[in-house]
């Protein structure tokens, strides 16, 4: 017969963990002059096998007291390869302007090479569809000093008009970083340039509502983790 | 002198809170502050410091430990190599539900061993967090080992943060703090050194693995400490010239294993993990985590040493003096540049196709030696060690079928460089003979056991590769061949490798195990996620053992990190092919990309915990449950069981 220990929890194994990160967390300037404080975020609990994460994005006009985007998902992530989760949820859009609401389907992960991938495919109520591709690139230039290359873009499968998206590649967002760690990992001061462009039918119909189809920011921010 | 009189000599010059016989141990579990030198913080210790004191007992007494929990958590006291009742063991979940706060837990058991070992807590991070102290056991008849003097040296890799943080900024970032990863500026000047082309298919080859050549110690940032002293407080020990000063290393990190050398003195191993071990005299040894190894030195001259222990990544040290008075000091050498990584060290790694890895890309270069040196080994390997490498081809094709004997690159020896000449065959003659003699010299039973342990899975990529011993030094078994954490002397002298411990007495009769248990070192980095056979703690049944068996574990390591395997309760035989001599220890390191054997009495019933040793590995899975079915009553409770073996 086996001996019996009292059973107690588990205290080997460390289970549930936590973060919050925001990649970044900036003040932008415009080539026309315009002032913008941008962010991209997110913050999760949970194993291994299962995190419940909410993502954030948003574009405050400094000058126009209102948010050109505002961007909040929550979605459940769980591993499907060594490398790559699979993530499902709800992304909620409540900028100025008409309030949007898309399911999430998305995959976020580590593909060869050491690029950073996020995907995702958003449906919305009035059977709109679009998916976003985020790509990042990180470079050491030493162990502290690291340039960050980030590519978002934005495809479109159908037209919403009423928040000024056209069907077919609609933006893309380049960036570039060079950060350096200041505190451990917690506290990245940076600066950078990011290009922001719209394209075929969005173009026009931000050309139709005289706003910009093409930008170039300075940027100045901080990367943090916690 | 009488040893006797040299042993009172000797201990009486100790810094230690009492010696004697007594049975009755108590300790406390505090909250401390820790003082490294570069900062200060809160952390746990025992009688109110970390390190705890030093328990010394004598081997046949029955000791009894009260320990009190002065914190507001849960705790526990695990008395680490200790042979002991398995309710003794003190590892809450698997011996005994833990120490609550407030309570005083007493151990009873008898001591059936001697040599040096630690204790330490098995609650969360507490270890990680300075709960650990060292015990000397003292042989029950007169010491074999003769020395006028002795000290502990525990080392340990105090970090700034407490270990509850380290772990989730692991588990957010696994690369939180490696701050030795590759960068632009090493591509420029490898690309200088070996071609454009070469260095970024190197890195694509890791890129595609999405793993680091920078992987050798993923929790960098902390100082190193001797005796709870950091660097600049200088921990120092005294000697008279011409003494035989008894150093009992302790390696107490959380995850660093450290290279010791003290400049100037021959370091002879007599014990490795608390038993003795045919004398050994080296320059300089590799202490695994929870490993410990005694070595005896001899200083004669009246001047200071410094004893260096550098991490094995070297991103950090630990450094002490031993000196003739106080105050006295010698240089402390530099590190070492960082190790890195080879595709060697990969080679575990299931599904990994070697013939498709451009052999030709990764050796000289990735093992950071001069093409020379390297052209030198290679030729010494070719000419020197056919004979082996035949024996080599048929251990290893019978092994693993899918090797590529075509993929082993003998062209790549480069026979025809103009350096065979210069690097002169007198010089491989004898090399060749020590290596023959080494064979004639082993009991019958080496010759197997010795490709067992070099089975090692090193294989092809490891042929082509020629170890990395530029002087012709023999190649270490004990890790793949070309592998980047491959230990050299600093000074060009003899490194400790575990196919040097011969155990000094058997300590069981050989006989033939009864049966073989394949346990896979796995894990993912990208998700700081570790487990045995794919599986984490918290999903594994435990490993069920009969009482009476002799068990052969085999340890295939299929990460790329090195993990020093911790079984409790019962010996670990480590094969080095040596039979009944292979030493007896109770941590064993495995290398990434070999494959290690070692074999266990199953001679103590109940319920035992297996892990590795790093902290944030056990903490994320790494860590089994072995539970001893049959034997001898095991009926829960504090009753000593009598006698044992050691």
């Amino acid at each position: 017969m086996s001996p019996v220990v009292a059973a107690e929890p588990d205290p080997h194994t460390a289970r549930y963990f936590w973060g919050i990160q925001f990649e970044e967390f900036e003040y932008r300037y415009s080539d026309s002059d315009e002032e913008v404080a941008s962010w991209d975020g997110d913050a999760f609990y949970g194993t291994d096998e299962l995190k419940l994460r909410w993502l954030g994005k948003g574009e405050y006009g400094i000058d126009e007291r209102a948010y050109e985007t505002l961007e909040n998902q929550l979605v459940l992530q769980t591993p499907i390869s060594d490398f790559f989760d699979a993530k499902a949820g709800v992304r909620v859009d409540t900028p100025e302007g008409p309030d949007r609401t898309y399911g999430v389907l998305g995959i976020a992960g580590l593909a060869p090479y050491w690029f950073e991938i996020d995907a995702s495919l958003y449906f919305g109520e009035g059977g709109q569809a679009m998916t976003e591709l985020d790509v990042e690139y990180e470079w050491l230039l030493t162990n502290r000093w690291i340039v960050n290359m980030g590519l978002d873009a934005t495809y479109a499968f159908s037209e919403d008009r009423a928040i000024g998206i056209g069907r077919g590649l609609s933006s893309t967002e380049l960036g570039l970083r060079l950060s350096y760690d200041l505190i451990d990992r917690t506290l990245s001061p940076y600066v950078g340039v990011v290009h922001e462009k719209a394209y075929g039918d969005t173009r026009d119909l931000a050309r139709e509502d005289a706003e910009s189809t093409e930008e170039w920011y300075a940027v100045a921010g901080v990367r943090w983790m916690f | 002198m009488t040893v006797f009189r040299r042993l009172l000599a000797g201990l009486s010059t100790l810094v230690l809170p009492a010696y004697g016989l007594a049975a009755e141990y108590n300790l406390t579990v505090d909250r401390v502050t820790i003082d490294t030198g570069d900062f200060v913080k809160e952390g746990i210790g025992y009688n109110g410091a970390s390190p705890g004191p030093v328990l010394r007992f004598k081997e046949g007494e029955n000791v009894t430990i009260n320990v009190t929990n002065n914190l507001d958590e849960m705790t526990s006291v695990h008395w680490h190599g200790l042979i002991l009742p398995f309710t003794q063991d003190g590892v809450p979940g698997v011996s005994y539900p833990g120490i609550r706060p407030g309570e005083t837990f007493t151990y009873q058991f008898p001591i059936v061993q001697s040599g040096t070992y630690w204790f330490h807590s098995h609650s969360g991070f507490q270890e990680p967090n300075g709960a650990y102290g060292a015990i000397v056991i003292e042989p029950r008849d007169a010491d074999p080992v003769a020395f006028d003097r002795e000290y502990v040296v525990q080392l340990t890799d105090k970090h700034p943060h407490d270990g509850d943080r380290i772990m989730r900024n692991l588990k957010m970032m696994p690369d939180y703090y490696n701050r030795q990863q590759l960068t632009v500026g090493d591509f420029v000047s490898e690309a200088r050194d070996r071609g454009f082309w070469a260095t970024m298919k190197d890195r694509m080859m890791w890129g595609d693995m999405r793993m680091m050549k920078a992987d050798v110690e993923d929790v960098q940032g902390f100082t190193g400490l001797i005796n709870g002293h950091g660097p600049a407080q200088n921990w120092t020990g005294l000697f008279r010239p011409g003494e035989r000063v008894r150093l009992r290393f302790i390696n107490s990190s959380a995850m660093t294993y450290f290279d010791v050398r003290i400049p100037g003195l021959t370091l002879t191993v007599v014990e490795a993990d608390g038993n003795r071990v045919r004398p050994v005299p080296v320059d300089e040894f590799r202490i695994g985590v929870a490993e410990t190894y005694d070595v005896i030195v001899e200083p004669r001259d009246d001047r200071a040493y410094t004893i260096f222990a550098e991490s094995m990544g070297r991103s950090g040290y630990a450094r002490g003096t031993l000196a003739t008075r106080a105050g006295q000091t010698a240089p402390v050498p530099d590190r070492r540049p960082p190790s890195y990584l080879t595709m060697a060290d990969m080679s575990g790694m299931p599904g990994m196709d070697h013939g498709d890895m451009g052999h030709g890309d990764m050796n000289h270069d990735d093992m950071g030696h001069g093409a020379a040196a390297m052209d030198h080994s290679e030729m010494a390997h070719g000419e020197m060690s056919h004979g082996n490498m035949a024996m080599d081809h048929a251990d290893q094709a019978s092994d693993d079928g899918a090797m590529d004997h075509g993929a082993m690159a003998h062209g790549e020896m480069n026979h025809g460089a103009a350096s065979h000449e210069a690097m002169g065959h007198d010089q491989m003659a004898p090399m060749a003979t020590a290596d023959m003699s080494e064979h004639d010299a082993v009991p019958a039973g080496h010759a197997v056991g010795r490709h067992r342990a070099m089975a090692a899975r090193t294989d092809d990529a490891a042929m082509s590769h020629a170890g990395t011993a530029p002087q012709g030094r023999e190649h270490n078994p004990f890790y793949a061949r070309g592998s980047g954490l491959t230990p050299e002397a600093a000074n060009g002298g003899r490194f400790l490798s575990y196919a040097d411990l011969r155990a000094a007495q058997p300590l069981y009769p050989e006989r033939a195990p009864t049966r073989e248990i394949e346990l896979r070192l796995t894990g993912n980095m990208e998700r700081y996620s570790w487990s045995i056979n794919g599986v984490k703690f918290e999903d594994a049944d435990p490993i069920r053992l009969q009482y009476g068996e002799r068990v052969r574990f085999k340890f295939v390591n299929e990460t790329m990190m090195t993990h020093p395997m911790h079984l409790h309760g019962m010996w670990s035989i480590l094969d080095v092919g040596a039979g009944q001599w292979n030493p007896i220890k109770h941590v064993v390191s495995v290398q990434p990309g070999t494959t290690v054997y070692m074999e266990t009495e199953v001679d103590a019933p109940g319920q035992w915990a297996f892990h590795c040793h790093l902290s944030y590995h056990a903490a994320s899975g790494m860590f089994r449950k072995v539970v001893v079915e049959g034997g001898p009553d095991t009926a829960v409770g504090t009753t000593p069981v009598q006698g044992g073996d050691a």
